[in-house]
């Protein structure tokens, strides 16, 4: 074995772990740039976002599985949200360390692990089937908000686990109740935290396609929604079926769906990045 | 009335008996120090006497700790309000992330204990004055509370519990984190108050104890050791524990 010198050694391992950085990213780039090359043109004529498809879907636009796809996010949030951040309230700040407890906190590690598309058998052995809502918006949403809630209490209770605990102390040693204490201390300070994990995880939720398969989408409809009951198009089952269902179906329509699909998602994720950017400045300890 | 009368106290976290059968006469207006080696229960003792410690998972007492002669571990009492005539001070300064002013109010405020700004605004003025930051921080009330240096935001954190209108204050080694011109500033700040308020203070620094003390506890391994005069304790204890600990032979 030849001995390298330190300086060289330094050289080489630089080198490598550039190139390993490199590699991760360009896969990435190469998506979003040929997407974007592809698609633009037909997403620029904005024609394509706010027609109805027809034609069997090799005319018009993508307008209700855009529709569908935030109205899923959208409520999916107003669901989830209370009852995750609740939730995470309840393990990190009320519930005494116990077996139970425990149990529990292990129950919502693993759930968040487990492959969406179990979820989306569990959507459509329970609300499609047992409850009888249907392949139905609200079906789609419960089984989104099912998937979701592991995540976001998870991530709500790393930003509530955050808060220094000298506060809470400070706070009920000038007897302040508990609730006061989470109300006007905890909360306001685990915010932010809690605002760019949520956001990111609902990024995600964005471009699901398997939880939603069973219980929410439709292949193809030619109005909107009118009721929580109906189904729905999204952009994630929309770009598959496009992309391997419609023969002869203009590739551009395709990379435009896909660079729509990727504005949502980017979007969110950049809006968490503005959150996390304005509470850092305003961060203080 | 403000004295503090503990009796056959324990204490467990769990399995762990940190506390062990303490009996302690704290009397009103002065400064009464605990001390002993990290470990002895000094701290736990404190955080007994305005139940903070019932937030740790595990901890169960038993005896009394009588305030005013009024047992505070009885099940009618309301902890909110024994905390607040039982203030708190703590090793690191912690004020809230929020102005100056509203940390003072902060406790007046969420328990509504007034709702009139000027009566706040009044309060909040003497809170500061006594302890000695008013002049200070007069013009800037509305800056973050982190933007004062330690000391001051100890003293902010003193004021924000006088403010709530305390008749004892329990301070945790309240100089520990602070250089030596900032403590002595602070010990003299609890000196005056002593005239006002029943003052126990836990520390790890023998000499602060005997500078700012005039009654002293020694505990060790969760007992209560020794309890007299400070000058006594420091000068020419009765128990050879005691004497070996403040001659620095061990802790």
């Amino acid at each position: 074995m030849i001995k390298l010198s330190p300086r060289l050694s330094q050289k080489i391992s630089y080198l490598l772990l550039f190139l390993a950085t490199v590699l991760a990213i360009v896969p990435g780039l190469l998506i979003i740039s040929i997407i974007i090359a592809k698609g633009k043109d037909v997403f620029f004529a904005w024609d394509f976002l706010t027609l109805m498809p027809i034609n069997g879907m090799l005319d018009g636009g993508i307008f209700p599985a855009i529709i569908g796809t935030l109205l899923l996010i959208i409520i999916t949030i107003f669901l989830s949200l209370p009852i995750g951040i609740g939730a995470a309230i309840y393990l990190n700040e009320y519930a005494k360390d116990n077996l139970l407890t425990r149990m529990i906190k292990l129950s919502i590690v693993n759930l968040a692990g487990v492959p969406s598309i179990v979820y989306g058998l569990f959507g459509l052995g329970i609300f499609v089937m047992y409850l009888k809502l249907g392949v139905s918006i609200i079906a789609g949403v419960l089984t989104l908000s099912v998937m979701e809630l592991p995540v976001i209490i998870t991530t709500s209770r790393s930003a509530l686990k955050s808060v220094p605990y000298l506060f809470r102390e400070a706070s009920l040693s000038l007897g302040v109740s508990r609730w006061d204490t989470i109300k006007y201390i905890v909360l306001p300070n685990a915010i932010p935290g809690i605002l760019t994990g949520v956001i990111l995880s609902i990024a995600r939720i964005a471009g699901e396609t398997a939880p939603l398969l069973f219980t929410a989408v439709a292949f193809y409809t030619p109005y909107l929604p009118h009721s929580i009951y109906d189904q729905v198009m999204i952009l994630p089952y929309h770009l598959y079926i496009t992309a391997t269902q419609i023969p002869n179906i203009g590739k551009d329509r395709i990379f435009a769906t896909a660079f729509m699909l990727l504005m949502i998602v980017l979007t969110m994720n950049f809006i968490a990045i503005i959150i996390r950017i304005y509470f850092r400045k305003n961060r203080k300890w | 009335m403000s004295n503090i009368e503990i009796k056959n106290f324990n204490m467990y976290y769990t399995n762990f008996h940190a506390l062990k059968n303490i009996n302690i006469n704290i009397a009103e207006k002065r400064v009464t120090a605990i001390i002993g080696p990290s470990g002895c229960g000094k701290s736990s003792l404190l955080r007994s006497i305005n139940r903070i410690n019932d937030t740790v998972d595990g901890v169960h007492t038993s005896g009394e700790i009588n305030i005013s002669g009024k047992n505070i571990y009885n099940i009618e009492v309301n902890v909110g309000i024994l905390r607040r005539n039982v203030g708190m001070v703590f090793q690191r300064p912690n004020p809230f992330p929020i102005s100056i002013y509203e940390n003072v109010a902060f406790g007046l405020k969420v328990n509504r204990i007034y709702s009139n700004k000027n009566v706040i605004d009044d309060v909040i003025e003497k809170s500061l004055k006594a302890v000695l930051l008013w002049n200070h921080v007069k013009d800037k009330l509305r800056k973050s509370a982190l933007s004062l240096t330690l000391e001051q935001q100890q003293r902010l954190c003193i004021a924000r519990v006088i403010a709530v209108a305390p008749s004892i204050i329990l301070l945790d080694e309240p100089c520990s984190s602070l250089d030596p011109i900032a403590t002595q500033k602070i010990e003299e700040l609890i000196m005056q108050l002593s005239n006002k308020y029943t003052i126990v203070l836990v520390t790890h620094n023998m000499q602060q104890a005997a500078r700012i003390s005039r009654s002293t506890a020694f505990m060790f391994l969760g007992k209560l050791i020794e309890f007299d005069d400070t000058e006594k304790i420091f000068t020419n204890p009765s128990i050879k524990e005691t004497e070996d600990y403040v001659s620095g032979r061990f802790g």
